[in-house]
């Protein structure tokens, strides 16, 4: 298990594409954003949270199609369907990296975006608390998403398909907590509702991915 | 016969047509499909029996 | 007694079906058409909306529909995953594009409705939200069908699709729900709430009575509809297995 999850990082750093594109992409739209909107401050930071999360939520979905994608081709997943490790946990720990290499380091750099799109002071705690508690939730579902279309070829935009209304839940009231925050209103109802939605998709979805997966390997 | 829809006819005319378009449709392809199965289903037993 | 699961052997399935799809089809096009003439001409106007009323006609049984066929696959869903009998999935994939169109249906007579009575075509409302969702939800499972090519694999997967995405569909309702109170508490909105939640309540006897027939039509089209379209997958399966065993003798 840790094992597995140790591979799993070493690969991403390796491979530079999925840890490095996915920031990227981040900064990206940040960039853009302004560009495409108008440089007042006053409209920026209004729509700053939304901007960030909506960023971070596409850059997560950026990596999701290598979580099993390179197991399944060389075979992989065949011996670890196989393992004394449960695939359950398999997921997990799928899971687990593709939120270390990805949400992790976007919730660290959400607030350096937030310089850039002027958000106001008070939202950077909540800014960070909400990507923290809700980008597990994301890495959980999308590797669900992609046990869903490992076998297919190309599946990359049908994964995005799958996965983008799954994330409604979690995309509505981690911005909601991070606009609140921005406005010096209260998070606690958004934050809570959220944190509860990441708890129980964490607890569920992998024995889902599992079953998905070995429907796959049959 | 055709009743008075005042300033409002483009609205409901439009709503009706949209709507009966798409049922049409989604009949018309389902029938064209069942043919097409029933057609090739039929020519496969006829070879094989 | 005989039970229902009987006609889960296609073959009985299809008899079935043969014998009472002219009846099922002649009884929804009564409805509809008789439903929607009656709505269409024999209504009078309301006093508020004006002749746009008539678009309830449409509006209200294409949502209905919309949601409760999305709650037929997920029942046939369960009935796959608890019998395994091949005629649920595939239910399930006749019903998928069905319930699509109705959304579609639902969404383009609520937005050309909302266009004259809201002065726009589109708010985020958290019923339209919901509708825009639920037809996002249709799309992924239509193309996860789409995508697979074993069958078995593909009924198993998207079964499992349609009961997780139930679960995330009623999260997001209620997401939705509590999004827009957060972001607009105003007039408009409870207006436009009023206007599009409430209609049932204001509807008088004399739009009531063909908004059932329609309403029944539109049940009956449906029935007429997954039938049809079932038998349908099942030829085709039938004639993928006669293909594949040509090819192996």
């Amino acid at each position: 298990m840790r094992a597995l999850l140790r591979r799993d990082l070493t690969l991403a750093f390796r491979s530079g594409g999925g840890f490095g594109l996915g920031l990227a992409f981040f900064l990206i739209v940040a960039i853009l954003v302004p560009f495409a909107v108008g440089p007042e401050n006053a409209l920026l930071s209004k729509i700053a949270a939304g901007i960030l999360w909506l960023g971070a939520l596409l850059a997560c979905l950026l990596s999701l199609d290598r979580i099993f994608a390179l197991d399944w081709e060389d075979g992989t997943l065949d011996l670890l369907a196989t393992a004394p490790v449960p695939l359950e946990m398999v997921c997990a720990a799928k899971a687990l990296a593709h939120w270390l290499t990805t949400g992790l380091p976007l919730t660290l750099a959400a607030p350096v975006l937030g310089i850039l799109l002027s958000l106001p002071p008070e939202g950077y705690v909540w800014l960070i608390a909400s990507l923290l508690l809700g980008t597990p939730a994301l890495s959980v579902i999308g590797t669900f998403g992609a046990a869903l279309t490992v076998g297919i070829k190309r599946g990359g935009l049908l994964l995005s398909l799958l996965v983008l209304p799954l994330y409604v839940p979690t995309l509505i009231f981690g911005a909601e907590v991070a606009r609140r925050g921005a406005e010096g209103l209260t998070v606690t109802t958004p934050l809570a509702l959220m944190s509860g939605v990441s708890l129980a998709v964490i607890a569920v979805l992998p024995f889902v991915s599992a079953l998905v997966l070995r429907v796959n390997l049959r | 016969m055709m009743p008075d829809l005042g300033k409002y006819a483009g609205t409901v005319l439009s709503a009706y047509g949209a709507s009966i378009i798409l049922i049409v449709g989604l009949v018309w392809l389902s029938v064209r499909a069942a043919k097409k199965s029933k057609k090739a289903l039929d020519k496969l037993e006829q070879n094989d029996g | 007694m005989a039970s229902i699961w009987q006609y889960a052997n296609p073959a009985k399935f299809m008899r079935l079906s043969d014998t009472l799809l002219p009846w099922v089809s002649l009884a929804a096009a009564l409805c509809l058409v008789g439903g929607l003439i009656w709505g269409f001409f024999f209504t009078p106007d309301d006093f508020r909306q004006g002749s746009t009323v008539k678009i309830i006609y449409l509006h209200v049984p294409a949502a209905l529909m919309a949601i409760n066929i999305w709650f037929m696959m997920l029942v046939a869903s369960l009935a796959w995953f608890i019998r395994r009998q091949h005629i649920s999935a595939l239910a399930a994939k006749a019903a998928a594009p069905i319930g699509a169109v109705m959304t579609v249906i639902a969404l383009l007579t609520g937005a050309i409705w909302g266009e004259p009575m809201w002065g726009t075509w589109w708010v985020w409302d958290p019923r339209l939200t919901s509708f825009l969702i639920l037809f996002l939800f249709y799309l992924g499972y239509i193309a996860l069908w789409e995508a697979i090519e074993n069958p078995e694999t593909a009924s198993d997967l998207t079964a499992i699709l349609c009961l997780v995405g139930s679960v995330f569909a009623v999260l997001s309702r209620y997401a939705v729900n509590f999004w827009n109170q957060g972001l607009h508490q105003g007039a408009s909105v409870m207006r436009a709430g009023a206007i599009a939640g409430d209609t049932e309540e204001r509807v008088s006897n004399v739009f009531a009575a063909p908004l059932f027939m329609c309403i029944a039509g539109f049940g009956l089209l449906f029935v007429a509809l997954i039938l049809m379209r079932t038998s349908t997958e099942i030829r085709k399966r039938r004639a993928a297995a006669l293909m594949a065993r040509e090819r192996m003798s």
